[in-house]
C-alpha cells in the first residue's frame, strides 16, 4: 500500500516535470528556418553536382578528356567527349554530359581527376518540371557563363572554338575546324543519351 | 486469461483474425509486413515478411570495383552510414595490408561515434512517436541538425558520406570543426539530461516499456541479435571490445549493459550509448594527432589478392560485418554483408507470441529496425 | 441596446428567444471547433519548436477554413458492405450530445439558454451517447482496425464514467443543488469562493478536481488516453473508413466535446462566471455585466483548453491495461474516499 502511494507520488511527479520542460520550450524561439522565405548558407565543401573548372588565364576549361571520371563513376553518368586542336598537345573537352538523375553524388569522380578540372558546386535548390534539365550539358553551361559574365562586363579570356566531331572515339587524333564556328558549339546532349545506357567496360580507377 | 504460455502451449485457439500490419505503415520504419494472427487483442503469430526493399547491394558489389562499390555501403543503412561505409573500407584494406595513418584513424573513430549518436536520436525519437509522444522526436532532430552541419562541413553531405576511401579519409578536418564538436559534446549533455527528465523518468512511459518484451540471452544468442538487443539481455557483447578495431583499443569507455532484459533495458543502452560516445570523441579530440589522411602507397589499381577477407565493425543497430571474397580481379568474386537488422528481426516472431498488439509493436520499436538494412 | 438588454432578461416571447440560443450556440460550437485546430496546431508546433501554419493567412488563421473547404469538397465514400444507416448516422450522434449539453451551460448571469434544475443530470446522459456513437462508427465500417478501436473506446469510456459520475456526486452534495446555474452563482465574491478552494467542505477538493479532469481527457479520448485512434497502431481507428465531411464531423465533435468539458470543469469548480477579483471591478449588471461575465467564463474555460493541448504534447499514450487499472484501481478508490470525506464533513459541520 505504502508502495503503490510512493508511486503514484513519484510518478504524479514525473508528470509535472514533463509538463514544465514543455512549457519552457513553448516559449523558446522555433528553430526552423522559413524556406523559401529563408535559406541557408552552404559550407564550402558542401557536395553539389559537378561543374567545370575554367583556367583563368587561357579561359579554357581545364578538362583534357581523360574520362578518368567517366570510368570511375558507379553509376555511368557521365560521357566526355573531345578533340585536339590543331597544334596541341592534349585533347581539349568538347562535351561533358552529367546526367544527374543517376548520379548518387559520392565524389568518385572529383576525386579520380587528376587536374582539377571538375569540383562541387553549391546548387541546392534545383527544382524543374521537365527531366531534360537534369541531363546538365555542364561544357555548355561554362561557354553560358562566360558569355553572361561578358554581358555582364567581366572580362573573361576567350578561348579557341572547339567544333565537335559527330563521333571522334577518343583516341583517334580528331581534327577540329577551327574556323569561322559560331560561339555555341556544343552538340545536342540528346545525341548523347542513348550512350549513357549502354554498358560500359569496367575499368579500375584507384582514388588517390 | 490468455498468457503466452498458454497460447505457445494449447496451439492457436479457434478464433483468430488475420491482421496485416502492412508494407504502408506508421509504425514498422520503412517497407515491412508482418502478418499477424490474433485473437482478440492477442498475438497469435506474427510472421514478419520482408523483401520489399531488396535493392541488390551484395550483386552490385559482384558488378562494380572496390572503389565503385564504396558510395553503396552508406546506402545499406543510411542512419549509420559511417560504420558501414568503414567495415568495407576496413576488409579492402586488410587484404591489400594497407597502413591507414593515425590521423584518419581518429578521425574515422570522431565522426563514426557522431553518425551514432545522431542515428540515435533518430530511434529515439521515432520509438517515441510510436509510443505516442509526438515532441521529442522534434528536440531529438534539432539536435541532430548540429550533427549533421557539422559533418556537411567536412565530407559535403548529410546522410550518405562516402567520407571513408581505402587507405584513409577523403579530405582532413578543419579547426572549425573541432571547435563545433566540443561545442556540441557541451551541448548535449545537459540536453540528454533534459531527456532524461521529459522522457526516461516518465511514469507513463515505465509503464509501457518496463517488463515488456523481455527477450533472454538464449534467444539473442539462437538468433544471432547484436547490438543493443543483446546488451539489454546482460551480455556485454560489443565488437568495439571483442574484436577491436581501428584505434577503439585507445580509449577508455564503458559498455551500459542492463540486465532485465525487457523493452525499458535496451531502451537505457541505447541513452547510456550516446553518452559513452561523447566521451569517445572527447577523448579522441584531445588524442588527435597531425599527419597525414591518406596512406601513401595505395595502389592505382585495386586487385585483391585471391582469398577470403572479413571486417567487423558496431553500428549503431549491432555487429556489421563484410566478408570479401577476392579471386585476384579488380572485382570481388563475392562481398557478403552481414546486416544486424536481419538478425534482430528474426526473433520477432518468437518474442512477440502472445503479447498484446502496442506491446509487441513497442518490442519492435525498441529493437531499432531499419529496413533496407533487413533487405539490402 | 434597448432590445439586448430587453431580450436577455427574457422580455422577449420564448420561442424566439431559444431559436436565438440555439443558433448561438451552433455558431459558437462550430467556430470553436474549427478554430480549436488552429488552437492545437499553432500550440503542438510552439511545443515543437516550430511556427506552425503561417502560409494560409496571418499566422495561419484562415487555415481552418482552407481545412473545412477541403473536407468539404471531397466525396462522401460510403464503402460497400457497411450497415448503411449506422455508418451515416454516427458522426452525428457524436456531435449532438455535446450541442444539446451546452445548453444547460450558465454563460453569463443571464445567459443560460435553459436553466434546468436537473441540469447536471442531464449532461451526463447526454454524455453516455457519445460511446454509443464511437461504437457504432467503428462497427458499422466493417474494418477489422475500426472494430479494435471500437471495442477498446468502449471499455475505456465505460471505465472513465464511474469515478467522473462519483465525482460529480460529490460536488452535488457539496453544493447542494443540481442546477449549474445555481452551482455558479454560490461561487460569488473573490477566488477564494471557487468551488476549487472550498476545502472546508470537502479537504480533497484538488484531487477531486484532478480526477475529473483526467476523467474528462479519457472520455474525449484524448491524449494520453487517445487509444481509440492511436494513429501509429490502428491508422485512425474507428473513423478509419469515413471520408470527406463525415471524418469533418467526428473531429468537430472530438473539440465540441473538449470544449463541454472544460466547460462544465469551469462551472463546478472554477467559479464559471464568476470574477476571480469579487466586487473590486465593481458589479456591472445588464449588457456590460454579461459580456464580462463571458469574459471570465471564457478565460478560465480557454485555460484548460491549453492544458489539454498542452499534456497531449507532453506525454506518450498509455497502456491499454494501464489505463483500465489507473481506473479501476486509482481512480475509483480515491472518488469514493472523497465522497466519503465529503459526506461525512458536511454531516458533522455543515448540517
Amino acid at each position: 500500500m505504502k508502495n503503490s502511494l510512493k508511486e503514484i507520488a513519484t510518478g504524479f511527479n514525473s508528470l509535472i516535470t514533463g509538463m514544465r520542460i514543455t512549457i519552457g520550450q513553448f516559449f523558446k524561439p522555433t528553430v526552423t528556418v522559413q524556406y523559401p522565405h529563408e535559406s541557408l548558407k552552404m559550407p564550402d565543401r558542401f557536395r553539389g553536382h559537378i561543374e567545370l573548372v575554367r583556367d583563368p588565364e587561357t579561359g579554357k576549361a581545364l578538362c583534357f578528356a581523360c574520362k578518368l571520371c567517366e570510368r570511375a563513376c558507379p553509376s555511368d553518368c557521365i560521357t566526355v567527349e573531345g578533340a585536339k586542336l590543331d597544334g596541341a598537345k592534349k585533347k581539349s573537352v568538347t562535351q561533358y554530359v552529367l546526367d544527374f538523375t543517376k548520379c548518387s553524388l559520392c565524389g568518385s569522380c572529383v576525386e579520380a581527376c587528376r587536374d582539377g578540372a571538375i569540383r562541387y558546386s553549391h546548387a541546392y535548390n534545383l527544382a524543374s518540371t521537365k527531366k531534360e534539365d537534369y541531363v546538365m550539358d555542364l561544357f555548355k553551361r561554362l561557354e553560358d557563363e562566360r558569355l553572361a559574365a561578358e554581358a555582364r562586363g567581366e572580362i573573361i579570356p576567350t578561348p579557341a572554338p572547339v567544333v565537335a566531331q559527330a563521333s571522334p572515339p577518343a583516341s583517334s587524333a580528331g581534327i577540329a575546324p577551327a574556323a569561322a564556328a559560331p560561339v555555341a558549339q556544343t552538340a545536342p546532349p540528346t545525341a548523347e543519351a542513348p550512350k549513357v545506357d549502354q554498358p560500359k567496360p569496367v575499368t579500375p580507377v584507384q582514388p588517390n | 486469461m490468455i498468457t503466452k504460455e498458454a497460447i505457445m502451449s494449447n496451439g492457436a485457439p479457434s478464433e483468430t483474425f488475420t491482421l496485416n500490419l502492412g508494407p504502408q505503415h506508421p509504425a514498422t520504419h520503412g517497407v515491412l509486413r508482418v502478418k499477424m494472427t490474433m485473437d482478440g487483442e492477442y498475438i497469435v503469430r506474427a510472421e514478419p515478411v520482408c523483401g520489399y526493399i531488396h535493392r541488390m547491394q551484395e550483386k552490385m558489389g559482384e558488378n562494380r570495383t572496390y572503389a565503385q562499390f564504396l558510395p553503396n555501403t552508406s546506402r545499406i543503412d543510411y542512419l549509420s552510414a559511417m560504420t558501414y561505409t568503414h567495415g568495407f573500407v576496413g576488409a579492402v584494406e586488410r587484404a591489400l595490408k594497407l597502413q591507414v595513418p593515425p590521423r584518419a584513424e581518429y578521425i574515422r573513430v570522431i565522426t563514426s561515434e557522431m553518425n551514432r549518436i545522431s542515428s540515435h536520436l533518430v530511434w529515439w525519437g521515432a520509438f517515441l512517436l510510436d509510443l505516442g509522444g509526438f515532441t521529442p522526436l522534434l528536440y531529438a532532430f534539432d539536435d541532430r541538425e548540429k550533427i549533421l552541419d557539422l559533418l556537411e562541413s567536412i565530407t559535403g553531405s548529410r546522410l550518405t558520406y562516402s567520407y571513408f576511401r581505402i587507405g584513409g579519409v577523403y579530405n582532413d578536418v578543419d579547426d572549425q570543426f573541432l571547435k563545433g564538436t566540443r561545442e556540441f559534446v557541451a551541448h548535449m549533455r545537459p540536453r540528454l539530461k533534459m531527456y532524461r527528465s521529459l522522457v526516461t523518468d516518465n511514469i507513463i512511459l515505465r509503464k509501457r516499456l518496463i517488463d515488456i518484451g523481455p527477450i533472454s540471452s538464449e534467444m539473442c544468442r539462437k538468433y544471432g541479435a547484436t547490438g543493443p538487443v543483446i546488451r539489454g539481455s546482460g551480455v556485454p557483447y560489443d565488437v568495439r571490445r571483442v574484436e577491436p578495431y581501428s584505434v577503439y583499443s585507445e580509449f577508455d569507455f564503458v559498455i551500459p549493459t542492463f540486465q532485465e532484459t525487457d523493452s525499458m533495458a535496451r531502451y537505457l543502452v541505447r541513452m547510456e550509448e550516446i553518452v559513452q560516445s561523447l566521451r569517445i570523441i572527447e577523448q579522441a579530440l584531445d588524442k588527435l594527432p597531425a599527419g597525414p589522411v591518406m596512406a601513401e602507397k595505395v595502389p592505382r589499381v585495386l586487385k585483391l589478392p585471391a582469398g577470403d577477407y572479413c571486417y567487423a565493425t558496431e553500428a549503431a543497430r549491432g555487429r556489421f560485418a563484410v566478408r570479401i571474397v577476392s579471386d585476384g580481379k579488380e572485382i570481388p568474386y563475392r562481398v557478403k554483408l552481414r546486416t544486424p537488422s536481419l538478425s534482430n528481426l528474426s526473433l520477432f516472431e518468437e518474442a512477440s507470441a502472445g503479447m498484446l498488439l502496442p506491446d509487441a509493436l513497442a518490442l519492435m520499436g525498441s529493437l531499432d529496425l531499419v529496413i533496407p538494412d533487413i533487405d539490402r | 441596446m434597448q432590445a439586448l438588454q430587453h431580450l436577455i432578461s427574457s422580455g422577449w416571447p420564448e420561442p424566439l428567444r431559444l431559436i436565438l440560443f440555439l443558433v448561438g450556440i451552433l455558431a459558437f460550437v462550430g467556430l470553436n471547433a474549427a478554430y480549436l485546430v488552429w488552437v492545437e496546431r499553432k500550440g503542438a508546433a510552439r511545443f515543437q519548436r516550430r511556427p506552425g501554419p503561417t502560409e494560409v493567412g496571418y499566422a495561419g488563421l484562415l487555415q481552418p477554413i482552407a481545412d473545412a473547404a477541403k473536407l468539404m469538397s471531397k466525396q462522401l465514400i460510403v464503402p460497400a458492405g457497411v450497415d448503411a444507416t449506422l455508418f451515416r448516422v454516427a458522426p452525428l450522434l457524436m456531435m449532438s450530445p455535446a450541442l444539446m449539453s451546452l445548453a444547460v451551460i450558465p454563460w453569463s448571469q443571464n445567459l443560460a439558454a435553459r436553466s434546468v434544475n436537473v441540469g447536471l443530470l442531464m449532461v451526463f446522459a447526454f454524455g453516455s451517447i457519445n460511446v454509443m456513437a464511437v461504437m457504432l462508427g467503428g462497427w458499422s465500417s466493417r474494418n477489422k482496425y475500426a472494430i479494435i478501436s471500437a471495442a477498446r473506446v468502449v471499455s475505456q469510456n465505460v471505465a472513465y464514467e464511474i469515478p467522473m459520475l462519483l465525482v460529480v456526486i460529490t460536488m452535488i452534495m457539496v453544493t447542494g443543488t443540481m442546477n449549474l446555474s445555481e452551482i455558479v452563482t454560490q461561487q460569488a465574491g473573490a477566488f477564494w469562493h471557487w468551488n476549487f478552494f472550498r476545502v472546508w467542505v470537502n479537504p480533497l477538493m484538488p484531487v477531486t478536481f484532478l480526477i475529473f479532469f483526467i476523467c474528462m481527457l479519457a472520455e474525449t479520448n484524448r491524449a494520453p488516453f487517445d487509444m481509440a485512434e492511436a494513429e501509429s497502431e490502428l491508422v485512425a481507428g474507428a473513423y478509419t473508413e469515413y471520408s470527406g465531411m463525415g471524418f469533418g464531423v467526428f473531429f468537430m465533435a472530438e473539440y465540441a466535446n473538449i470544449l463541454l468539458g472544460c466547460a462544465l470543469a469551469t462551472v463546478l469548480f472554477l467559479g464559471g462566471w464568476q470574477s476571480p477579483v469579487g466586487s473590486l471591478l465593481g458589479n456591472p449588471q445588464g449588457v456590460l455585466g454579461n459580456l464580462l461575465g463571458i469574459f471570465w467564463f471564457f478565460v478560465k474555460m480557454y485555460f484548460l483548453v491549453f492544458s489539454v493541448v498542452w499534456i497531449r504534447w507532453t506525454f506518450p499514450r498509455t497502456q491499454f491495461y494501464g489505463l483500465l487499472n489507473l481506473s479501476w484501481k486509482i481512480l475509483i478508490p480515491v472518488s469514493l474516499v472523497t465522497l466519503l470525506l465529503s459526506s461525512v464533513m458536511i454531516k458533522l459541520f455543515h448540517q
